[in-house]
């Protein structure tokens, strides 16, 4: 699988570095590497989701606790979440940072992903959440940080787009 | 029984615990039984007061968190009943009350009355410990068990669909978030 190894490992190390905890996830194709990663590492709790808007009431409870969380999910698991992000997340001022394999974009051969990825950036924009789009496996770390420190300082969701460049090999 | 009698009777026990409730009659009920700084009430995004239980007792493993939920909510979150169970943090409970109505938007029958079973789902979820409470001292004792047990407790109490004359109560939603988290980060002090 050309998922990369290397840049799952990058993205992992800049999500820890962040101050990052908790994770909560569906498995997804460009996200089993990182995934695995959180799995393996004792520091890091993993929370394996049956969908992806349960992360948002996971994530919530863990930062009214004082806890840094993340999501991470595809694209399409952003689509299910909207009514958790804009009701909760957004309601109750939650600095919600999600990390979201950003399939359907250029080079996707499926299919099944190319509506998704056709409205993911302006359903971002419309629902008033800043977002990066993360390519350069060099930058990854401090965007990560990036993201973290304007979720904090806000309190609102902010979203970091994986894009393919960053994710696959081949 | 009526739900508030069941949170009348657990309130001293319920008042030193971390709680999150869903909108409408619970909030209100347990509000009028006097709030706490460490009473969330959680006023939409229906579905999610499980999810955030999960989130705050994995986060907080030294306290006892209590999710008051209700079917409608529950019935559209029903994967949370499997993560849960399969996460199962020893300090949680998640405590549905089940009147087979969407009370708060006009009393709608949910699927709880035409069959569907909560407590059945917890179990079949995963769940070790699913209590059915559908009287006060029922409720009471599931309750003391729930708060005593290291291990995550469900509990189902069929309720009448009653609820407060009026839903509104005097405090804002981000007034109760900030107060909340405020309380929750002082507890995390040495």
């Amino acid at each position: 699988m050309p998922v990369s190894v290397k840049n799952s490992q990058v993205l992992f190390s800049a999500i820890k570095s962040a101050g990052i905890t908790l994770l909560s996830a569906l498995p997804e194709t460009w996200l089993v590497h990182v995934m695995q990663m959180a799995e393996d590492d004792p520091d890091m709790t993993l929370i394996r989701l049956n969908k992806e808007e349960e992360g948002v009431g996971i994530s919530t409870g863990a930062h009214l606790a004082g806890r840094k969380s993340a999501m991470l999910m595809q694209n399409h698991g952003l689509l299910t979440s909207v009514n958790g992000i804009v009701s909760v997340a957004q309601l109750y001022r939650i600095p919600l940072l999600m990390v979201i394999s950003y399939r359907g974009e250029m080079g996707e051969r499926d299919p099944w992903q190319t509506e998704g990825g056709r409205i993911t950036e302006p359903l971002l924009q419309s629902l008033g959440i800043i977002y990066r789009k993360l390519s350069d496996p060099a930058t990854v770390a401090y965007q990560v940080l990036q993201a973290q420190t304007l979720a904090d300082s806000s309190l609102r969701p902010v979203a970091l787009l994986l894009t393919r460049e960053l994710m696959w090999e081949e | 029984m009526l739900r508030e009698e069941a949170l009348q009777a657990v309130y001293p026990r319920l008042k030193d615990q971390v709680v999150v409730t869903i909108m409408g009659a619970v909030a209100v009920e347990l509000y009028n039984l006097g709030h706490q700084p460490n009473f969330f009430y959680l006023e939409h995004g229906m579905g999610l007061a499980s999810s955030m239980g999960l989130g705050l007792a994995v986060s907080l493993p030294k306290e006892k968190v209590t999710v008051l939920d209700g079917d409608g909510s529950v019935l559209m979150n029903l994967g949370s009943l499997s993560t849960l169970a399969r996460y199962r943090p020893p300090n949680l409970t998640h405590w549905i009350f089940d009147n087979e109505s969407l009370l708060s938007v006009g009393g709608f029958p949910t699927a709880t009355g035409a069959g569907t079973d909560l407590a059945g789902i917890a179990e079949k979820a995963g769940a070790e410990h699913v209590a059915l409470a559908d009287t006060v001292e029922a409720a009471e004792r599931a309750f003391a068990e729930a708060s005593e047990r290291d291990g995550l407790s469900i509990i189902v109490s069929k309720v009448d669909a009653v609820g407060p004359t009026s839903f509104t109560m005097d405090i804002n939603l981000l007034v109760n978030r900030f107060q909340f988290s405020d309380h929750l980060n002082g507890l995390r002090s040495p």
